[in-house]
């Protein structure tokens, strides 16, 4: 068992047991960004360049999906050896009025979503390196 | 007072993987398109390239090392990088210059050689990139986009993978007898539901591959077409290359999200609907006049949202149209009549001037075993091109004769 886990990328999301994703905040328009915008507010009509982090919903709605049948290349880093297939959804946050791309669950396949589905946010493993695990994002179907 | 400029000259270096440099592919995609417009490489004033970038690959100096490699001749120069659509974005660097009156004559090249396989990322550890980080944190391929798209069409309008498939026959069979073309061989639906699954709904043969390529485009004002004896050359009517308005609500490639709609409503038209449409609004062209079309069939689905992004039928009506046989060859507007990347394979910033090639064989009726035709048996009159790459690059061209 690795000894330690760590996000993959630090500021996306949280590990907690209910996880949110974090995105960003302009103070001025209310737009949200995700991954996090900092610096100047990308709606052309804002020159807003305050932002407060805000945890996304945790759940939304299959925009659409698919898997990844050949190994990825590189900076990919595959868990397993054997390459083992994942699937991907792209999901609307109704609240944010955004998509967000991101793999399903572990054990997710495309024969278990359809566009229009409710999928929650997960933290799984994604890769180990040096007996670190490294934690990503995903998401996972609500049964019905 | 016209905005028109004239495609004098096209020339390409067949698709392929030939192993040579891609200064070699470009020099031959680019005597051959001084040669079909009659003029000597000495006129040429000004020298567009089409760069890709790659991590340890030459194409960061394209514009200046095309013309080392033709004898420097004093030309002013450029260099586009704009994704797939780099073609493009050089060819409206010479068209801008030309309608300036800064010069009368331009010869524009994109040229490159691919990797094969997966398109990656410039390597490294590279946190702050998008397109590193997609690779890295979710294993997003260019192919999963793509068939992000190609699912939606399936549960949203009822696609089959058997249309799918029935493009990529049509354009093999369009390509069969293009010299330019990489792949020239029929396809038939069982080889396409046999080949390897890639991206459900995606299998191998409704990906376009990556290949080497090289295309060429002698463009000059009016003027000087007319004092070569080109009294009524191809023009070009149009280019479009607009980025998207904000909010984008469509994912796109490399992104890890769309543009949040949360505070501004989307804009009228969709991004991909946007590319075209700023060239039908440039001349005044509509959609209905449109004969011919190419269009960036990176996968089988995708040029059927090519369609609906052109205008040639409603959204969701795209599998009709196919299946009327609209688009076939011998059909009311054939689309990819060169076999489309189905037949030659992606080579980035030679795509876009290929389809800009491929378009004025077309108008000047010189498309050998693979010609549109008009109703009154003559050859077509308008056609477009459209394409689109990472980072919010789009293009469209629209030609006339």
């Amino acid at each position: 068992m690795p000894a330690t886990q760590v996000p993959a990328i630090a500021g996306w999301f949280t590990t907690d047991d209910q996880p949110h994703l974090l995105g960003t905040r302009c103070t001025t328009c209310g737009t949200v960004f995700f991954p996090r915008a900092e610096g100047f507010c990308r709606n052309p009509s804002c020159r807003g360049r305050e932002f407060e982090e805000t945890a996304l919903a945790r759940t939304g709605t299959v925009w659409s999906y698919t898997d990844a049948q050949y190994q990825p290349p590189p900076p990919y880093v595959a868990a397993t050896d054997p390459y083992v297939p994942f699937a991907l959804a792209a999901v609307e946050l109704s609240d944010e009025h955004l998509v967000v791309l991101g793999q399903l669950a572990d054990g997710t396949t495309v024969d278990d979503v359809k566009v229009g589905d409710t999928v929650e946010l997960v933290v799984e493993p994604l890769y180990e390196i040096d007996g670190v695990e490294h934690l990503i994002y995903r998401w996972k179907k609500v049964s019905a | 007072m016209t905005n028109d400029v004239a495609v004098l000259g096209v020339g390409m270096h067949p698709w392929g993987k030939w192993g040579k440099n891609f200064v070699e592919y470009g020099i031959e995609a680019a005597l051959a398109a001084l040669d079909d417009a009659g003029v000597d490489w000495q006129d040429i004033q000004f020298v567009a390239g089409g760069e890709t970038v790659r991590n340890g690959y030459p194409g960061y100096v394209a514009g200046s090392t095309f013309v080392q490699a033709l004898g420097w001749n004093g030309a002013r120069v450029s260099s586009s990088y704009a994704a797939c659509a780099s073609g493009a974005t050089a060819l409206e660097a010479a068209r801008t210059r030309i309608l300036a009156g800064l010069c009368d004559v331009a010869l524009v090249i994109g040229a490159d050689t691919t990797p094969k396989g997966f398109l990656a990322p410039v390597a490294g550890e590279r946190w702050d990139d998008p397109d590193w980080l997609r690779f890295r944190l979710i294993g997003a391929t260019n192919p999963a986009y793509f068939a992000l798209y190609a699912r939606r069409r399936m549960d949203l309008y009822g696609a089959t993978q058997a249309d799918f498939a029935k493009v990529k026959i049509k354009n093999a069979k369009h390509g069969l007898h293009n010299p330019y073309a990489r792949y020239r061989k029929e396809v038939t639906e069982a080889e396409i539901a046999a080949s390897p699954m890639v991206a459900d709904p995606l299998r191998l043969l409704d990906i376009c591959a990556t290949s080497d390529g090289a295309a060429a485009v002698v463009l000059t004002s009016l003027d000087y077409a007319k004092r070569k004896g080109a009294s009524s050359p191809v023009r070009v009517r149009a280019i479009s290359t607009v980025t998207p308005q904000f909010p984008n609500t469509v994912i796109e490639m490399p992104n890890f999200a769309t543009d949040s709609a949360a505070a501004v409503a989307p804009p009228e038209r969709t991004f991909m609907d946007s590319i075209a449409h700023a060239c039908y609004d440039e001349s005044g062209i509509s959609p209905e006049d449109v004969n011919v079309a190419e269009v960036y069939d990176l996968s089988t689905a995708l040029e059927l949202d090519w369609y609906e992004h052109l205008g040639l039928c409603k959204a969701g009506e795209a599998e009709k149209l196919l299946n009327d046989g609209d688009t076939t060859l011998g059909g009311r507007v054939p689309v990819n009549p060169s076999g489309g990347l189905a037949c030659f394979g992606e080579a980035v910033p030679a795509q876009a001037l290929a389809q800009v090639c491929e378009i004025t064989w077309q108008l000047r009726g010189q498309a050998t075993g693979r010609q549109a035709v008009l109703p009154n048996g003559g050859a077509p009159t308008v056609g477009i091109t459209a394409n689109k790459g990472l980072f919010g690059h789009g293009s469209s061209v629209l030609l006339t004769k």
